[in-house]
């Protein structure tokens, strides 16, 4: 193909940018700068990760993934994200309700309360569970001497994997049950149905999408935690070890392309998860629009 | 500054906006684009401002084309119709904005462009409120801030989308007259566009009438009012009964009587369409006119509004009178009435077949007549 | 307490189940959030001030500090201009794909954060892909306080972004096409009157992209090479002191971290409460 026919315009009369378009050159270098930032830090790092995963062969990328240790290590991930995610529905659900269905005095103090976790270090928040509940900590003896483990053990996990993931179900239903106001509650009730009633067959139907919206991102932040999971799980292998603690300890044993097996099975759980959330955004965009512009 | 546009075409994908546009515009004009919404009058506006590029065609400011010329280099003050004010700038800063952005070797030294953007922010009559934002301003108050920075480049032409849509009735009215005012005493040439009929004829020197992306007629208020150049005009300058008539030897015939004789110019025979107004139908005196059985009343303030069915062929027809007007007592339901057609237009029907056989007359024939009651 | 939980009278609502909501919010939060937060606090009291300062302004524990923070700080200024001109993008632009662009901006949300350090350590490694690409050039990223900064990048890139891309989209071009009107070029459009419109929003995704890399760990341990004065963070410096025992010089180290980046987001905070009241922005 010849340079002209490339460059051959549809429009020939527009020979002049229009008020709001650059130059098309403008254009092209910027898209460029856009995307070689989003290849640098985004696109070349997941490949990568798939890349090293497969480098020695489908056969040690098998192996890899079904060994003993792997497999107990999915085990336990999903288990914490089975566990976490639906204690922070619960929560995400009841906080909703009770900040935006109501006015009382210290609401905004809640709202920035329930966003805490967002700018703390999960490390930070392993070691106040271990300052809790570890061996040393204010319930350690008693715990010790009932013979109930928490850190260092499955329970820890969770409550660590809770802990992080805790605003994220609530942070999507706040803004949406905000723009919705209460006159659908309050019509049902006028019409005679209970609380729950309301709740089940009013309000839920006008936020399912929200909420499964807010599950995802939960549940995804819930399988990949490393940092406060790291903390307070003691790096049991086959016991307590998650997904993303049995990714590092193959690293650090050398063992880089077991490492990038099991990160490219995360791999995979995320790049679902993206799937998912363009599907949800490009289906129900109107309901998460409220969300999207909190 | 005067502005010739010729043949204006303009299309987004499969929708023609513009198809050929002409229109000459003299230097100092007052000039209202009217028509529907997706007439094309927004598009001319943008074409003339540079905020659209025209397909084809000529736009020339003072002789020069500059159809290819981009906005910022034709100078054209432009007020939006949501008034696009900055929001992070005070209204001061807003008005000064069009200075301040001058390439260095024409921009004026900074006290002189405050003094300027605090002469202009006078003249629109906000002096004081140099330092609010805009979401600090009422829609006036916003509409007349556009207006001062459009005017601190000193355009060459003023432009104005929809310049009262945004605001409410009364304050509508009041800026409508300063608006004129302001015209009165600056001199520039405006073009502003309007869907309110109204609005148009009390502001416009002349008014442009346009629809599907055409011309459909450019007149003074009087003009188009009085001679329509199509039924389109007919009907979008006011509220219109139409009856389809037979034209037969200069007498107008509707349901086989003879409801008015024409007496001026020719109109060809066969099928006509009698355009009439409500307020143009009057009490017979026992000559010709059209006989109807009134339907209903309604008398709301200063008018009184009656539909009346017209006795052969049961049209529904709306007539108008002033509430004290003489023939209003005749206005019961029931009452059988003739009414005259003290004015109306007569338009060759474009969907209907001809009737004469002797080929169809293709020009749209009009005519216009008038008695004085 | 109880004067959270009993609704004003004026304000009652008719709909039920406030003080089933609120109590379990109350109760969750306190017993996941607050309790174990406020345990950090009491332990490191147990120094004492003088040992707390001695803790926290001991020269590693300093560095640590100051690594984490100023990369977080860096990391979060990369994202806001990049980000900006990625959303800038996004929006404005069409592009062979732009999709498969927007739908990745979130991977950093979603990819678990152990994932994204190992492969950002691949690619920025001397033997990497691009880490020999600058290797060439005499930049060395992995194992120095660059690959902190590049880690940081990443794990803030999604907030300016998403928080930029929705206020331009709902951006009227009328604005544009004034300032065009009025005699500005493009550049001058985009720096007197878009900037500052999206403003707000880049700041808030700073703000975010800030916070959340200040306390990231998990993708930065393994690019970080975590020497001791140079490229260790502090989040690593508590889980030292946590694996020899010192609680309370752990948890000296993470109310430092604490009060660091609340007192942070707090001025960030007031900075854009001032800004709103300065343009009264009451819409």
């Amino acid at each position: 193909m010849n340079l002209s026919t490339i460059d051959a315009r549809p429009t020939p009369s527009r020979r002049h940018p229009t008020a709001t378009d650059e130059r098309r050159w403008t254009q092209l270098v910027l898209i460029a700068i856009a995307v070689l930032f989003l290849m640098g830090f985004l696109l070349l790092p997941l490949i990568a990760v798939f890349d090293e995963a497969l480098r020695h062969g489908w056969t040690l990328y098998r192996e890899a993934i079904t060994s003993p240790d792997a497999l107990a290590a999915i085990r336990l991930t999903l288990l914490t994200a089975g566990i976490a995610v639906p204690m922070n529905l619960l929560f995400g659900v009841a906080a909703a309700w009770a900040i935006t269905k109501f006015t009382f005095p210290g609401k905004a103090l809640l709202v920035s309360l329930i966003d805490l976790p967002f700018s703390v270090s999960p490390v930070v928040a392993g070691l106040s569970f271990i300052l809790i509940f570890g061996r040393h900590g204010w319930f350690g003896p008693w715990l010790f001497d009932h013979d109930i483990r928490i850190v260092f053990a499955m329970p820890g996990i969770v409550i660590a994997t809770v802990f992080v993931t805790f605003p994220f179900i609530a942070r999507e239903l706040i803004p949406l049950m905000q723009e919705q106001g209460t006159d659908h509650e309050q019509a049902a009730l006028t019409l005679g149905a209970s609380g729950w009633q309301t709740f089940w067959r009013v309000t839920l139907p006008n936020i399912k999408w929200g909420l499964l919206y807010g599950v995802l991102l939960c549940t995804a932040r819930a399988m990949g935690e490393f940092g406060a999971v790291s903390v307070v799980s003691g790096h049991i292998r086959g016991e307590t070890n998650t997904m993303p603690l049995h990714v590092e300890i193959l690293y650090n044993e050398y063992a880089f392309s077991a490492a990038f097996a099991v990160a490219s099975l995360l791999a995979v759980f995320a790049l679902v998860t993206l799937g998912l959330k363009t599907y949800l955004e490009w289906r129900h965009g109107d309901e998460l629009a409220a969300t999207r512009r909190h | 500054m005067d502005i010739q546009i010729r043949k204006l075409h303009k299309s987004f994908g499969d929708f023609n906006a513009l198809a050929g546009v002409d229109l000459d515009i003299a230097s100092g004009e007052l000039i209202a684009l009217l028509g529907p919404s997706g007439s094309g009058k927004t598009t001319l506006l943008r074409c003339i401002a540079g905020l659209e590029f025209p397909d084809r065609g000529e736009i020339r400011f003072d002789g020069e084309d500059v159809a290819e010329r981009p906005v910022r280099e034709r100078r054209v003050g432009f007020v939006f119709q949501h008034y696009a004010l900055f929001r992070h700038m005070s209204v001061l800063d807003n008005v000064a904005f069009g200075l301040r952005v001058r390439e260095r070797r024409e921009r004026q030294p900074e006290a002189l462009i405050r003094q300027r953007a605090r002469e202009l922010i006078e003249l629109v009559q906000l002096a004081g409120l140099e330092k609010r934002y805009p979401s600090q301003l009422s829609g006036g108050q916003k509409q007349r801030v556009a207006l001062a920075r459009a005017l601190a480049i000193e355009p060459r032409v003023l432009l104005l989308d929809e310049p009262f849509g945004a605001l409410d009735a009364r304050v509508r009215k009041d800026l409508r007259q300063w608006l004129r005012e302001l015209h009165r005493r600056t001199g520039y040439s405006t073009l502003f566009v309007t869907h309110d009929q109204e609005e148009a004829l009390e502001l416009a020197d002349r008014v442009v009438i346009m629809n599907h992306g055409a011309i459909e007629q450019i007149g003074s208020v009087d003009e188009v009012y009085e001679r329509p150049a199509s039924p389109f005009v007919f009907d979008f300058l006011g509220d219109t009964n139409v009856l389809r008539a037979q034209v037969h030897e200069r007498r107008v015939q509707f349901d086989g009587a003879d409801i008015a004789v024409l007496d001026g110019r020719i109109h060809p025979d066969g099928a006509a369409d009698v355009h009439v107004r409500p307020g143009d139908l009057r009490l017979g005196d026992g000559g010709i006119g059209l006989d109807v059985v009134v339907q209903s009343l309604q008398r709301t303030g200063p008018v009184v509004r009656a539909v009346v069915q017209t006795s052969g062929s049961k049209a529904p027809v709306r007539v108008e009178w002033p509430h004290l007007h003489h023939d209003v007592p005749a206005l019961r339901p029931g009452a059988q009435l003739r009414l005259r057609l003290l004015q109306f237009s007569l338009y060759t029907p474009q969907s209907r077949p001809p009737t004469s056989s002797l080929g169809a007359p293709i020009l749209i024939g009009q005519e216009r007549r008038r008695d004085h009651a | 307490m109880s004067a959270i939980a009993q609704p004003r009278r004026r304000s009652r609502s008719i709909i039920p189940g406030f003080n089933l909501s609120l109590g379990f919010t109350l109760l969750y939060l306190s017993l996941i959030v607050l309790i174990p937060l406020s345990a950090i606090f009491i332990e490191s009291a147990k120094l004492g001030w003088h040992g707390f300062l001695d803790t926290v302004l001991a020269p590693r524990v300093l560095a640590a500090l100051r690594l984490s923070f100023g990369a977080a700080l860096i990391g979060a200024t990369i994202n806001a201009v990049f980000g900006t001109l990625v959303a800038w993008v996004l929006v404005r632009y069409r592009f062979a794909g732009k999709r498969l662009f927007d739908a990745l901006i979130d991977l950093p949300f979603a990819l678990p954060t152990a994932v994204a350090g190992i492969a950002l350590t691949t690619l920025y490694a001397t033997n990497g892909w691009i880490g020999a690409w600058l290797a060439g050039a005499g930049i060395k990223v992995a194992y120095t306080p660059l690959g902190v900064i590049v880690a940081c990048t990443f794990i803030g890139l999604p907030f300016v972004v998403r928080t930029v891309q929705p206020v331009l989209e709902d951006t009227e071009k009328e604005f544009e096409e004034a300032a065009a009107s009025l005699g500005a070029t493009r550049l001058q459009t985009v720096l007197r009157v878009i900037v500052p419109t999206v403003l707000p929003a880049i700041v808030t995704g700073f703000t975010l992209a800030f916070a959340r890399a200040a306390g990231e760990y998990g993708s930065i341990i393994f690019i970080a090479g975590n020497m001791p004065m140079v490229s260790e963070i502090a989040p690593l410096l508590i889980v030292i002191k946590l694996e020899e025992f010192d609680y309370a010089g752990a948890s000296a180290v993470a109310v430092a971290m604490l009060s660091l980046s609340l007192s942070l987001l707090l001025a960030i905070n007031g900075l854009q409460l001032w800004m709103r009241r300065r343009h009264g922005a009451a819409r």
